[in-house]
């Protein structure tokens, strides 16, 4: 496990970006030979599809041949729904880009079999030959994707009763009213996103720093799920200054000291 | 297979604002597009850069008597082709729809100008029909302005009168401008807006009291606000009152010519800031809009122009608007000091509300794809009507 330590969100996201572009243009994905690409919503990685969809307008970057697995979504929420994670990839990346629609993939919390959606969603990232690199962010309590603390590091993609504290959390983003809140969704599993050849977290934030401390530095725990990539052999996680406050000073200098070589993973 | 057209590079104005984004159109109609990337999988089929410009709805005017060298109250013989050559050259002017308007008139000519001059929907061949403007003849003798005294009525009879002239079958009428002091018996207010057609209040000397039993019976624009009515009294203020009328049941549309010489800039202000979501650009074009500096005939008139002023020859007395609606939407945004998105507006939201056409006016999603695309100085660079360019500079 790897851990980037940069100033701010900013650099963090463009560090993401970058080490983005590389892997695909280093892949040189084509019809036959897609890339799939496993992508996070939320507040941290906006910046980082800021930064993507720059590099496709100036050139240095398509999605032609790119295939996308999105993390998750929620359950009965009207895809036009400004908070559903569909219209949020709408508008942060494939409205901007060369995507092939055919080739994006979020779950659909309408399905009228859940469970089969769920099933069929892992199954096609599989006969896609896995995903080569998947992005995601951590919550507060740690989570990744909705594996909220509990959830099996075992678990594939399924269909997950959102507790209480998630629910209260989106509140914000459904007019502080938290009847509107949908309860379930449908998410990825931890293992889902081990499964990935390559695994990047991105933490900014102090209030993200409990989650960071229990993710690398305590032992793996589900009640942290963000710590099961502690056993992934290619798992990067970039972080923000604010967000280390709650490790120790050893850990920190020891990956500061390895940002001389880190720093180059995405040149 | 349907086309899908993405309109792309562009500040589309949505919500009063403008907005960069893209715009959607699919079977003349604007879409979300989303939903279909999403559940169709569909590409776009043709991109269409946009240069940065903004796209607006297209404008719609609601009082014009002509342009282009026809009258429609004087050329009535002729006037399905009168109405069709300057429906097709309004599209130039960002105009996508228009009430043509007649003003009052021989009874005789009521019922075939009802029946020849039908709603028509727009498109290549010119801006949509509508709905026919009949300014008249039902004015205050006091307040006719260029109407012709000998075909003046009144509305002693109620119905009975209004039907006398227009007839019965009121299909082809969108608005019907009224002094609402004539009608004594309450009715014909009641009765026009039953059937669909909104009542404008203008050429009239009512009392404030009159105008708002006009505006509490169905009355829903005041028709060129300041011309046509008593000059503001403070203690009547007449149909201008009934902008700030608290008896009105609602905020009422009212028509502005912002050509910048029918109403003073000031003027102008003042009648922006009083209500600008319910301020509506209109023409009240004659038939010399468009046409060019010199000497011209209309009807029996011989008429003048000088640059965006026509006077009847020999004299300094104004004959109506020569400036073409775009025109007035940037004379508008000059003067009143609002910003771009209040003058557009003007001419393309508020109208379509005005007539209570739901699908016309803005770009939301399922709205009719009729729009202009102009520069930040408000100029056309074209015109689309159902996602079809009918214009191009």
């Amino acid at each position: 496990m790897r851990l980037l330590i940069l100033d701010d969100e900013k650099d963090v996201c463009h560090f993401a970006a970058k080490l983005v572009k590389k892997r695909i243009n280093e892949y040189a994905p084509t019809e036959d030979r897609p890339f799939v690409l496993g992508l996070p919503t939320g507040g941290t990685p906006k910046k980082m599809y800021d930064r993507l969809v720059e590099f496709y307008q100036e050139g240095q970057l398509s999605f032609k041949h790119v295939i996308t697995f999105n993390m998750d979504e929620y359950v009965g929420l009207p895809i036009e729904h400004p908070e559903s994670y569909h219209s949020y990839m709408w508008q942060n990346l494939f409205k901007h880009v060369d995507i092939d629609p055919e080739n994006v993939n979020i779950l659909d919390g309408n399905a009228p079999d859940l469970q089969l959606e769920c099933a069929n969603y892992e199954a096609k990232m599989q006969q896609l030959g896995g995903v080569k690199l998947y992005i995601g962010g951590i919550g507060p309590d740690g989570h990744v994707a909705f594996n909220e603390p509990g959830s099996s590091l075992a678990s594939l993609t399924r269909v997950k009763t959102l507790n209480m504290d998630t629910i209260r959390a989106n509140a914000r983003f459904f007019g502080d009213d938290i009847s509107k809140v949908p309860t379930q969704a449908l998410t990825v599993g931890v293992r889902t996103v081990m499964n990935a050849e390559e695994v990047l977290i991105l933490v900014s934030g102090a209030h993200k720093a409990m989650a960071l401390r229990m993710a690398v530095e305590e032992g793996i725990n589900h009640m942290c799920t963000a710590s099961a990539f502690q056993m992934h052999p290619n798992a990067i996680f970039i972080c923000d200054d604010d967000s280390t406050l709650e490790l120790r000073v050893k850990t920190v200098k020891y990956f500061k000291d390895l940002m001389k070589v880190h720093a180059k993973i995405a040149d | 297979m349907t086309l899908i057209t993405r309109f792309t590079n562009c500040r589309v104005l949505r919500n009063g604002k403008l907005i960069r984004d893209d715009l959607y159109v699919r079977d003349g109609k604007i879409i979300d597009y989303m939903q279909i990337f999403y559940e169709e999988r569909r590409k776009c089929d043709i991109a269409l850069d946009c240069k940065g410009r903004i796209i607006a709805p297209g404008f719609i005017d609601l009082q014009i008597n002509g342009g282009f060298g026809y009258d429609f109250s004087h050329d009535c013989e002729k006037i399905e082709s009168a109405v069709r050559e300057v429906a097709q050259r309004l599209l130039s002017s960002g105009v996508i729809g228009f009430c043509p308007t007649l003003v009052t008139s021989d009874p005789a000519v009521y019922p075939e100008v009802l029946k020849k001059i039908r709603k028509e929907t727009g498109g290549k061949h010119g801006a949509a029909i509508l709905g026919l403007h009949l300014e008249g003849p039902f004015i205050a003798m006091d307040k006719r302005g260029a109407h012709n005294p000998s075909y003046v009525r009144t509305l002693e009879n109620g119905v009975c009168d209004l039907t006398d002239v227009y007839g019965n079958d009121l299909s082809s009428v969108a608005i019907v401008t009224l002094a609402p002091e004539l009608d004594i018996r309450r009715e014909v207010i009641k009765y026009l807006s039953s059937r669909g057609v909104r009542v404008a209040l203008g050429h009239s000397t009512a009392s404030l009291r009159d105008a708002e039993i006009g505006a509490s019976n169905g009355a829903s624009l005041i028709t060129h606000l300041f011309n046509a009515m008593p000059l503001f009294h403070h203690r009547d203020p007449g149909v201008v009152g009934l902008l700030t009328s608290e008896v009105s049941p609602r905020p009422l549309f009212y028509g502005i010519i912002a050509d910048g010489v029918h109403t003073h800039f000031e003027t102008l202000r003042i009648a922006h800031r009083i209500n600008p979501q319910n301020l509506v650009l209109v023409t009240d074009a004659i038939s010399a809009m468009g046409l060019e500096n010199g000497k011209h005939f209309i009807g029996d008139m011989q008429v003048v122009i000088e640059g965006k002023r026509a006077t009847i020859d020999g004299t300094s007395t104004l004959c109506g608007c020569v400036s073409s609606l775009d025109f007035c939407v940037r004379q508008f945004h000059a003067a009143s000091g609002c910003s771009i998105e209040e003058a557009l507006e003007a001419a393309s939201l508020h109208p379509a509300q005005a007539l209570g056409l739901a699908n016309k006016g803005s770009l939301d999603v399922g709205s009719d794809a009729d729009f202009v695309i102009v520069n930040d100085d408000i100029q056309i660079q074209s015109t689309w009507i159902a996602g079809e360019m009918v214009y191009s500079l």
